[in-house]
């Protein structure tokens, strides 16, 4: 079954296109990566799904439900969060409350509420600190806790923005990045957390990724963009041997002299 | 001269603490409003003016009914404070709606915001001036004095180099309020869930509209609380001083937006320090001024000496007191 379905998406900058026809399909409870050369539109593609960027044209359908025209703060609370290629934690807040930020929708404590303190009000937010913490158990940051955020090192703020992202619970994570800047050993225990994700909170994932080395690994499925448009797909054994993809990675000549 | 100046420290102290309280909570308005919109609301001064005219005309209605005699002044009091503090706070988010949002939504430069604001400023002295007219033929309205009682603080008697200090039964009663104010104040917004939203929203407002937060109504929320207790605070001044008029909140408004850039703008705690402290500061130089300067200079240089204070402490440290210094994005 696919939970997520991306028709003919289009975006166009003026007169630049980011990206052009692209469709997608991808299956509930699948690893999909999306992956192409700098600039060929991965990023512009997320920030659709995410409804950052309004599509020129085309659709984005989620369990059959489209996505186009909602604020990003509606398609979070349908069920797609994030991460960002250039991590964008709330530095100033604490690893705990940047994880209950992400909780914000599922405390459901109306403001009034909250501004008279309502009894039952606190006790919401008193079992939100604990699962804000059993999240921090999970991507391995509980040690940090009342950390400020922009004091952890580089590989934990990258899984911080993983506890964030799925703190709401969402049915499809995007992952822009993930590995990007981390030793072997950091990837590894990323690598880890990604099968956890997908296999014990039910999520579906979608990663833009350079790291060929984990994107084979772990992927179901792979789309290949170039200059926006969608030039391969298919599982990774299909796509290490794509022509294309060979090409736009290397260039014309690295097929030929082969 | 020191003599002096020690022997009226009571009484300084009395009177720029409840100056100083005053300046902090509203203070909070500017700073809260900045800190998530980068917008210098200068509209927010004459909504504690709106907020002082709504409970005089609160207090006024009571009078006219005579539940002033038949209840407890207290808790005509807290009547009088909440309904002007929920009307204010409904004034604050109906003005940001109204006038500020459009202009967000197409991403109007922050210039044109802050012209709007001082426009909304203007309409609320001339609208509050224009009714307070019509009802009553005056716009310099006298406030029915509940809590003038007056109290004398003995600290002469447990300090012989001191003199007495008197204040009045409101003293008690502003301090009491505003306190209560600012730590319910720092506990939401430190601990609950729509004061944790606010801070991730002026942190980056896009990240966190991304984690499902509904930037719109932090910002609603933001300056419903805002207005809230600036609105209550203009009860307050009213009750404390007595006489009001459509112009009160210029001055003040300035200053309470003084004290949030010394306390560093956008930190809450900064602005409750940097009111206090301004208002403390003002208080010394009315008392002590003409004294250290041999009568050169009266009490009413005390704004210039408490403004010297403030660009010295700017010069050294431009942030303010409790800010941090921005690190250029990269």
């Amino acid at each position: 079954m696919n939970i997520l379905e991306v028709n003919h998406l289009t975006k166009k900058f003026g007169g630049l296109t980011a990206t052009s026809d692209i469709t997608m399909n991808i299956e509930k409870n699948s690893i999909t990566a999306v992956i192409g050369p700098n600039g060929a539109g991965k990023t512009t593609f997320f920030n659709m799904i995410t409804a950052v960027y309004k599509p020129t044209s085309g659709d984005i359908l989620l369990n059959g439900k489209s996505l186009v025209g909602l604020k990003p703060h509606q398609v979070s609370q349908f069920g797609i969060t994030r991460t960002f290629q250039n991590i964008r934690l709330f530095n100033d807040m604490t690893v705990l409350e940047n994880v209950l930020v992400g909780m914000h929708q599922n405390l459901k404590s109306h403001w009034v509420g909250t501004l008279l303190q309502l009894p039952h009000i606190r006790r919401i937010e008193e079992n939100a600190k604990i699962e804000a913490y059993d999240i921090l158990k999970y991507v391995g940051l509980d040690k940090y806790t009342n950390e400020n955020a922009g004091n952890l090192a580089y590989g934990a703020q990258r899984r911080l923005e993983i506890g964030r992202a799925i703190a709401a619970k969402p049915k499809i994570l995007l992952l822009d990045e993930p590995a990007a800047g981390m030793n072997p050993k950091e990837t590894d225990r990323l690598t880890q957390l990604i099968y956890d994700l997908r296999t014990k909170l039910d999520v579906t994932i979608i990663l833009i990724e350079h790291d060929m080395k984990l994107v084979m690994k772990i992927s179901d499925f792979i789309y290949v963009l170039d200059h926006g448009e969608l030039i391969a797909s298919g599982k990774p054994e299909e796509i290490r041997s794509n022509k294309r993809v060979i090409e736009a990675y290397l260039g014309k000549g690295a097929v030929a002299n082969d | 001269m020191l003599a002096h100046i020690i022997q009226n420290l009571p009484q300084v102290l009395i009177d720029g603490l409840t100056l100083g309280v005053v300046y902090a909570v509203v203070a909070i308005g500017y700073t809260m409003v900045y800190g998530i919109l980068e917008l210098i609301n200068f509209a927010h001064g004459d909504v504690f003016m709106t907020g002082s005219f709504i409970g005089a005309t609160v207090l006024f209605l009571f009078m006219g009914m005579g539940f002033l005699t038949a209840l407890p002044a207290l808790i005509v009091f807290l009547i009088v404070i909440i309904i002007a503090g929920i009307a204010t706070g409904l004034l604050g988010v109906g003005i940001e709606r109204v006038a500020y949002r459009p202009l967000r939504r197409k991403n109007a430069p922050k210039l044109i915001a802050l012209i709007t604001s001082i426009g909304i400023s203007f309409v609320l002295e001339d609208s509050v001036r224009f009714i307070a007219e019509l009802k009553t033929g005056n716009y310099i309205v006298t406030a029915p004095s509940i809590f003038n009682h007056r109290f004398t603080l003995s600290a002469h008697d447990w300090f012989p180099f001191f003199n007495n200090a008197t204040f009045q039964g409101s003293f008690i009663l502003v301090l009491a309020v505003t306190v209560v104010m600012l730590v319910s104040l720092d506990l939401f917004v430190n601990k609950t869930k729509w004061g944790m939203a606010m801070r991730a929203v002026a942190q980056d407002r896009d990240t966190a509209s991304l984690m499902t937060i509904n930037v719109n109504r932090v910002i609603s929320v933001t300056f419903f609380i805002g207005s809230a207790l600036g609105g209550a605070t203009g009860v307050l001044f009213m009750i404390q001083y007595g006489t009001i008029d459509p112009y009160i909140g210029f001055i003040l408004g300035i200053k309470a937006f003084t004290a949030a850039v010394l306390g560093g703008i956008g930190n809450i705690r900064g602005a409750m320090f940097g009111g206090v402290m301004l208002g403390l500061l003002e208080m010394f130089a009315a008392a002590n001024l003409s004294i250290i300067t041999h009568g050169a200079m009266g009490a009413e240089y005390k704004d210039v000496f408490a403004f010297i204070i403030l660009i010295l402490v700017l010069i050294f440290k431009p942030e303010g007191l409790f800010g941090k210094a921005v690190v250029e994005k990269v």
